[in-house]
This record gives C-alpha cells, structure tokens and sequence, in this order.
C-alpha cells in the first residue's frame, strides 16, 4: 500500500493506474480507519456494499484502466437518498427510512466508479452550524476533540479532514459546506444555485439548497464537480448551462475584499485572509475594496427565508406514509402532534414555528415578503460589486472551530441566533445564488483558519482557477491534524 | 314570484386528460387498483421534486383561448398548506395570485334561446388530493393516492348566475367545451368534473349580496341542482324567520337530501400561500399560443350555428348534436358522407342514438363507422332499399358489421321498384284475397292497406311500397270497371 492517508483523488487515481493500489485495498483501507474513528461522522457504513463495488472496480480496471473516479472511496452526506441504503438526515424521524431511490448525485458519482463507503454524519435536516442537532450525536473536530466539526455537513467534513475518505458530498443552504470546511481545514466548494441537481436531496430550503463536494484540495473540487453537475430534468431548478470549462489560469483579475465583513471578525483570522490577498497580489491579481452594503440584513432575511420554505418542505413528515409514527394515536391530529413532536429536535421545531409565523396571514407582509425584498437587495449588491471586481475573497467564518455546547440553545433560555451569527460571511453568498469555495488559509491556535473566494453565477471555472493558484503556493491545505 | 332572488357562483374543477399527472410522471387513468399509479413524487417521500407537466400547461391554454381569457405571459405556482392524509406534501401545488387565465366569459343558453354571458373570473392549474377510503376499513382510514397529483383546472365564474337551472345550464355547457376541446373526458361519476357552489340570497332587485355560503364537491348536474336549490330554500327560510345567513362551508347529503356543514378536511384559517420554490414561473410564448390556436376545434356555439346556417337543421336539432363533442363528430362524419345532413340527423338521434343509449356505447366508439352510416342514407335516398330494410341493416351493421353495398347484395335486400315483377306479385295477392278485394271495391278503402301489407310480405319487404301501393291501386280500379 503506497497510499497514504491523506491522500488526495489525484494520488488515489495515480496509485490505481499503477497498479500501486487496488480499489479493494483502498476500501478497506478506508473502512478500518472509520471503524477506528471515534469521530462520530458516519451514520452508516456500508462495508458490504463498499468492497463488492471495489472488487467490481478492480475488474474494470483491469480491463480497461482506471478513469473518472473508478475505484476512488467517497462518502455521502446523509442528506442524499441512497436506495436501499437507509438515509437519515440526521433526523429521528426518519432513523429508519430506506429511499427507494438514489439521489441524481448519488447516481452520478456511481456511474464515475467512486465508491460510496457510508453515509456522514449531519446537523437535523441540515439546520445547523455545528452538526450538534444530530439525532445520532455530535461529531467531534479532527483537531480537537472537544471542538465541533461546523455544521451542518460536519460528518462529511470531519471524515475528510481525519482522512477517513478523500472526499465527501455535502450540502450547503447557508454556509453548510464552507463553514465545516473551514472549521475542519479542508476545501469545499457551494456550486451557483442550479450546477448541481437538488433530486434525491432531502430538501431543507429549496431555493437554498445546493450539493457540493469536499476534499483537500481545489483540484480535487473540479474533479468532483464535473462527476456532480449537469442539467437534471427531474430538477425545475436545475441550470442547463453546459458543464463548467477547464479555465486557463487567469492572471489580472481583480479581487474584491469587502468592506462590511470585518466588524465581527477575530483579528487573528482576519490576519490570515489579508496573508491570503497578498499571496493573490503577488501572483499579479489587483486587490480592490468593495461595499455589499445590504450585509447587516443578510442573516435576518436567510433566517425567514429558509424558515419558511422548511416549515412546508417538512409538512411531509406526518407519519402517516413513512418516517416515525407515534403509538397508539388516539385521532388524527394526535397523530400528527406526536409523530413530529417526537421525531423532530429542538432546532427543527424551531424553525418550522418561526417559518409558519412568517407566512401567516397578517405576517406574511412583514416577515417572508420583507425578507424576499432584502434578498433581492443583497443579490443586487452582489451584481453591482462584480461589475467592477471578478472575484470576492472574505473569511468563511468569524472565528475558528468552537467548543462543543457553547453556542448551543437547546430551550429557550439560550439565544439561538449567536449560532445563526456562524454564517455571516456565507449567508449573503446563498441569498443571491452564487458559487463560493472555502479553502484554508492559515492556523490560529492550533485550529485551521478557511477563506471564501465567491464568483459571479456560473463562475466556478474562474474559482477554482485561482483556489487551484493558491494552493500551488501555499501548503495550508496540506496541512492536517495528525501532523 | 318570490320576493328573494338567489345569487350563485361556481368553481369547476376540471380534470384534464393528460397521460401523466401535473408534476410526475405517474398515469393518470382512473379505477387501478389503489396506490399502484403513484410513484415517488405523490408519495412525497423525501427528496423528491415536482416537474411540470408540459400539456397540462398547454391544456389551460386552449381553454383560455375558448373563453376568450387573458393567457398571462408568466404564471407561477404556490403552496396551499394544510394538513390532511390524502395530502402527502402536507401542502397543494396551486396558483394563488397568478393564475394562468384570467378573465372570460362562458355564454349559457337560458330559456327561449336567447343566452345569457357568465364572466369567468379566472381558471388556474392546480394539482388533485388522493382519496381517503372510510368504508372498507373497520375503525382505520385506507388512503389511496392514485388521484393525487392529477391535474386539475378550477375554472371561477362571477357570481352571475342567478338560479340552480341556469347553474346547471352554465355547469353543462362547460362540460360540453371542456369535452369538446378535448381536455377533458367529462366522466362526472369518476370525478372528472366536480363544482363549488357558492350561493347567496338577497330581496329581489337588491343590488347588495347577502352573506353566502359555499357548498363544497357537487359531481352531478342533478345534485348541484337539488344542492342549490335545497340551500336557497334554507336561507330564505333562515332570513324570513329573522335570522342570519352564517358565511359557512357545506357538503351536500344526496340520501338526505340537504347541506349541512362541512368538518375538518381541507379546512383552515390560514393555507400559508407562499411562491412554491422548487418551480420555475411558468412562460407563455406567442409560439405555444399558436400552436393552440392551430389546433382548437370547432367549439359548440359556432358549431350549432353551422348546423342550423349552413346545414338547415332546426335550432332544437343542432343543440342536441352539437352538446356532446363525439355525437357531433360522428353525425359531421355522416353528414358528410351522404351529403344529407337532415337524414343524417334523424338517424343519429334516432336509431344511432337509441342503440348507443341500449349497448352503452361511447360516441366514439359505435360499431357502426359514419360512413357507413352515410352509405346506408345514400341507399334509402336512390331506392336501393326501403327505409324498413334500412333500419334492420343498421342493426346487422351494428351488431355483426359489414359494408352496406355488400350486405344488401348478398342479403338480396335490394328494393324491387320493377313494375313487372311487382304487379305480379299485386296481382297473386287479388287473386288469394278475394274477399278483401270486394270489400276495397265496395268502397272500405281502408282495407287497401291490408292488400298492400300482403303484397310487401310477399316480396320480403324488398318491394318499393309506394310503387306496391300505386299499383294495387292500378290493378283494383281495372279490375273493377
């Protein structure tokens, strides 16, 4: 075995041309160390499955070589219908369900030959920013063990960053990919609303929600995306804008830095995103301020928004089909109450209150169409700073990875929006649909420090030009928790 | 005549006859058995997401197009929240305040046949529920979704009617345009068509409406008229005692024969519209406009017309043809074939009519093709066959099928209008009856009848009977002088 653990897709895929590896090998290799982990970041594992799909690459590439991502172990998050692999979304509600589908990017990934090894670890239905509203626990930061992983892709970021796999689906609604990435010290890449098909994803907020991949490095993002993206006539919503082209390295581009993101930054990671734009700078790029004037509102707005669209996206959850059902109902409506009283948590049956408040009559005025309004404005904000920039850099989060419990609100005597507070710097980026990676960018006490890079819609090719540049001179992204 | 006058709306919600469902792709035909036409969107399991159904969409607009409606260039789709088990999302796919038409009129022939303009105030698409199952399960409720997900078009009239007779009326011609633009196979007893009724009663004259009430989930022409007109009586009764009419949602209790208000289901303060996000607005073009134009058929106002303008028919005869798309097309087919349109329509509302009501028979599916229909008049008009021998070939033709031309030589059916052979038959007939010919020449003419009858007996009712007739006549006049 000449693989090591921190391998990344492009090693893996070497090792196997070569021959240095088998996909069997590498699967197993994989499945003991998740099976050692005391992580937390799987929910389930599918040893079986994993290593008859790898001897089943083994065969194809011995017949015809290895190509696409035959052979190359990946896990899912468990937002991703897996059919016949039970798909939890973090949720007791559905501890049980086994889809009878796969989601499109699970369909996609498997016809490129990757191996689906598990299913991670995540926030509730993705609601969260530290994947401690897991009905399956929390999961533990690879760098420190009583630090959270982020939320709420922190099993698929957590597993990535302690080499348990090489790379990882996850969603982002508000920050859900870029927040654990950089809390966990890897990449991960949010596509524009619209690259990535939303079928199969159990969805959260719909106009929100986009699959993405993480991995250790920006090269390994591309690799991913072109396996994940692509018109998919089962999604309304899904682009049909032609797969993302491979751009040269852009030299001269105009890097925007903006001026609203430094009020609640911690000055040590603020010293790293200012390294980070020098690096740029040298390598001939121009670093100009730029105002998203809106910023202040973004938060508020993401928190209606996608509160609303949850409270009717999870109106399905009614244990009358499928998912947890109370015992002994006595009528309907005592079905209905304790089905979801008791398969729902706290952060779940929060927003679904205050998504319901928003859209009822009488407040729907004030609440879901004035924050429909700020949207927009937040939107527009972006558009008017790309007409002079092509690209934005800003931190991913205020601060690095916190300690287990000390955002969390679990009744009402705690504040539940310092936790809303996480995403910032991420939730403008998903209010106006656009692309944005997170990648590291320094250590600030032991703890990784990540950078955002957002492009303009579809601008993916230009990002990961310029993450790919970075990480040819920095070494950050090598960095793990073992060394 | 009354002091009261009753004020009526309806909302008709109108299945349209796509293959698939509105935002899946599971089938739509009726009667499988329950959940095997519903697939993974209408079971709402998670993840999964709606896509629009293009011909539903293009159905709305041929409607729209019928009735003279405003197609709005973009529409969208919301969510209508509520919690029901023959609902899986928890919430219906509809259209709130951008529906796909708006605007329209329907125009109603009332009594005397003048015709009165409903305006419609908007029709939009919408998706069906399932069906909760009570009966055939003790203490449990079964659920069957194969109906949810069905597309449907609620059609709003203005509240312009202004009697359960002219609701019915207006209930009627809808279902004929509906079926006649093919969007619709208007089977009311499987819920293709169903209707809302709202109803109000106010002093005659009274330029106020009363308080109304809204009757949920008529499927008959007959119980939205006993509907209407049970629940008009009930607030006139309410009013005349000095009470007040109470803004309610009723059902309608065909056995007791009475409304009474509604319970629970798809009841709520508060359905929580909001822009459903997983759909994109929908866009009308000029070009899908064009295409429905291209294909919109003749519609039964213009069609009735026809008939009566430029085919002669009688008023009362157009209606009847022309209120039901596949009569009219198989008498237009027959019409067309024999080129005599008023023999066409006698024998379709006649012996066509009477055997599709006997054999239960679809219009579009009578054994008998129209042209053979048209042969079969083209016949009797060049006394090839007499109109008796007619009909008995419409049944072989109906029953057994076959081509008229054929049939009527290999069954010898052909008239025998040759005097020759027919005044010798006349005279076999004189010659057996002797006692009914004296009385013919005693002057009981009447009695000729009988002599004539013998005479087409004896020609196996091939005969020519006016020339049977013209020549017993002949042959007793000779005879006698």
């Amino acid at each position: 075995m000449t693989v090591g653990q921190f391998a990344t897709i492009g090693e893996i895929r070497t090792a196997l041309k070569s021959k240095a590896a088998s996909a069997v090998e590498l699967a197993r290799d994989h499945l003991d160390r998740i099976a050692l982990s005391e992580l937390n970041s799987f929910v389930t594992v599918c040893e079986d499955d994993a290593l008859a799909a790898a001897g089943e690459a083994d065969r194809q590439i011995a017949r015809q070589g290895q190509s696409g991502l035959l052979g190359v172990p990946i896990a899912h998050k468990d937002v991703f219908c897996t059919a016949g692999v039970r798909t939890t979304c973090g949720s007791r509600m559905l501890a049980e369900f086994v889809p009878p589908y796969d989601a499109t990017v699970v369909t996609k990934l498997r016809d490129a030959g990757a191996i689906m090894l598990g299913k991670t670890n995540m926030d509730e239905f993705a609601m969260g920013s530290s994947n401690e509203n897991s009905h399956f626990g929390s999961v533990s930061n690879p760098w420190d063990a009583n630090r959270v992983p982020g939320g709420s892709s922190g099993g698929s970021a957590a597993a990535v960053a302690a080499g348990l796999v090489p790379a990882a689906t996850a969603t982002d609604t508000g920050g859900s990919i870029r927040q654990p990435a950089a809390l966990c010290g890897i990449s991960g890449l949010k596509p524009t609303y619209g690259r990535v098909s939303r079928y199969g994803m159990v969805a959260f907020a719909s106009s929100l929600d986009q699959g993405g991949p993480m991995a250790r490095s920006a090269e390994d993002l591309r690799v991913l995306l072109h396996h994940m993206e692509g018109h998919d006539p089962l999604d309304s919503t899904s682009a049909d804008t032609g797969p993302t082209p491979h751009e040269a390295d852009g030299i001269g581009l105009r890097i925007g830095i903006v001026r609203e993101y430094g009020q609640d930054l911690d000055a040590r990671l603020a010293a790293t995103v200012d390294e980070a734009a020098a690096v740029f700078e040298r390598l001939g790029h121009e670093r100009l301020d730029i105002s998203l004037p809106h910023t202040a509102y973004a938060t508020a707005a993401y928190y209606v928004v996608a509160s609303a669209e949850a409270s009717t996206n999870l109106s399905r959850y009614d244990g009358v089909r499928y998912g947890h059902r109370a015992e002994s109902p006595v009528d309907l409506d005592d079905l209905y109450a304790r089905s979801r009283s008791e398969g729902f948590g706290a952060e779940v049956k929060r927003r679904i209150l205050t998504g319901t408040y928003a859209l009822s009559i009488g407040y729907y005025d004030a609440y879901y169409r004035k924050a429909q309004r700020l949207r927009r404005l937040v939107r527009q904000d972006f558009l008017d700073a790309f007409a002079a920039v092509d690209l934005i850099l800003a931190p991913s989060t205020p601060s690095t990875a916190f300690e287990k419990g000390a955002l969390l609100a679990p009744d009402e005597t705690k504040d539940p929006t310092v936790m809303y507070e996480q995403d910032i710097y991420t939730v403008p980026v998903s209010l106006a649909g656009l692309p944005a990676l997170s990648v590291p960018c320094g250590i600030v006490d032991g703890l990784p420090a990540g950078m955002q890079l957002i492009a303009p819609h579809f601008g993916e090719d230009r990002l990961l030009a310029l993450a790919e540049s970075f990480q040819r001179e920095t070494d950050w992204h090598q960095r793990t928790p073992a060394s | 005549m009354s002091e009261w006058e009753s004020v009526i709306g309806l909302e008709v919600h109108v299945q349209l006859k796509t293959r698939s469902k509105i935002f899946s792709g599971a089938p739509t035909a009726f009667g499988a058995p329950p959940n095997t036409q519903a697939c993974t969107v209408d079971l709402a399991l998670p993840g999964v997401l709606p896509v629009l159904n293009a011909e539903a969409v293009r159905m709305a607009i041929v409607f729209g197009l019928a009735v003279e409606g405003q197609i709005a260039e973009r529409c969208r789709f919301d969510r209508k929240s509520y919690f029901y088990p023959d609902l899986p999302k928890g919430y219906q796919i509809s259209q709130l305040d951008e529906p796909i038409v708006s605007g329209g009129h329907l125009d109603i022939e009332i009594d005397n046949g003048t015709t009165k303009r409903i305006h419609l105030t908007r029709a939009h698409l919408e998706e069906d529920a399932g069906k909760s199952l009570h009966e055939d399960y003790q203490g449990q409720t079964g659920i069957d979704l194969n109906r949810a997900g069905t597309p449907l078009l609620e059609v709003v009239s203005e509240p312009e009617l202004a009697s359960p007779e002219e609701a019915c009326r207006y209930f009627r011609t809808m279902h004929t345009l509906v079926r006649t633009l093919g969007i619709c196979d208007g089977n009311l007893n499987e819920g293709s068509m169903r209707c809302d009724a709202n109803v109000s009663v106010r002093p005659r004259g009274s330029l106020v409406l009363g308080e109304r009430t809204e009757i949920k989930n008529l499927n008959s022409f007959r119980f939205l008229d006993k509907a209407l007109t049970f629940e008009i009586e009930r607030q006139i009764d309410v009013l005349e005692s000095g009470g007040t009419v109470e803004r309610q949602t009723l059902l309608y209790d065909a056995e007791r024969d009475e409304t009474r208000p509604m319970r629970g289901k798809e009841l709520s303060d508060d359905y929580r519209y909001f822009p459903d996000p997983d759909l994109l607005p929908v866009v009308v073009t000029e070009s899908m406009l064009d295409e429905a134009r291209a294909t919109m058929p003749e519609l039964p106002a213009a069609k009735r017309q026809r008939y009566v303008e430029q085919l002669g028919l009688t008023d009362y005869d157009a209606r009847w043809l022309a209120a039901d798309p596949g009569t009219a097309a198989y008498f237009d087919a027959a019409a067309a074939a024999c080129g005599q349109p008023k023999a066409a329509a006698n024998w379709v509302m006649g012996d066509v009519a009477a055997a599709v009501r006997r054999e239960e028979t679809a219009w579009t599916e009578v054994p008998v093709p129209a042209t053979q229909l048209g042969k079969l008049i083209q016949r009797i008009d060049d006394g090839s066959i007499s109109g008796k021998i007619a009909k008995s070939l419409f049944k072989t033709l109906w029953d057994d099928g076959g081509e008229v031309d054929e049939l009527i030589e290999s069954q010898g059916l052909k008239q025998v209008s040759d005097s020759d052979e027919i005044a010798a038959i006349v005279r076999e007939v004189i010659d057996a009856n002797p006692a009914q010919v004296a009385q013919v020449r005693s002057g009981k003419t009447r009695v000729l009848g009988y002599l004539v009858g013998q005479a087409m007996k004896a020609s196996g009712g091939k005969a020519n009977p006016r020339r049977v007739s013209e020549l017993m006549r002949e042959a007793l006049s000779t005879d006698g002088s």
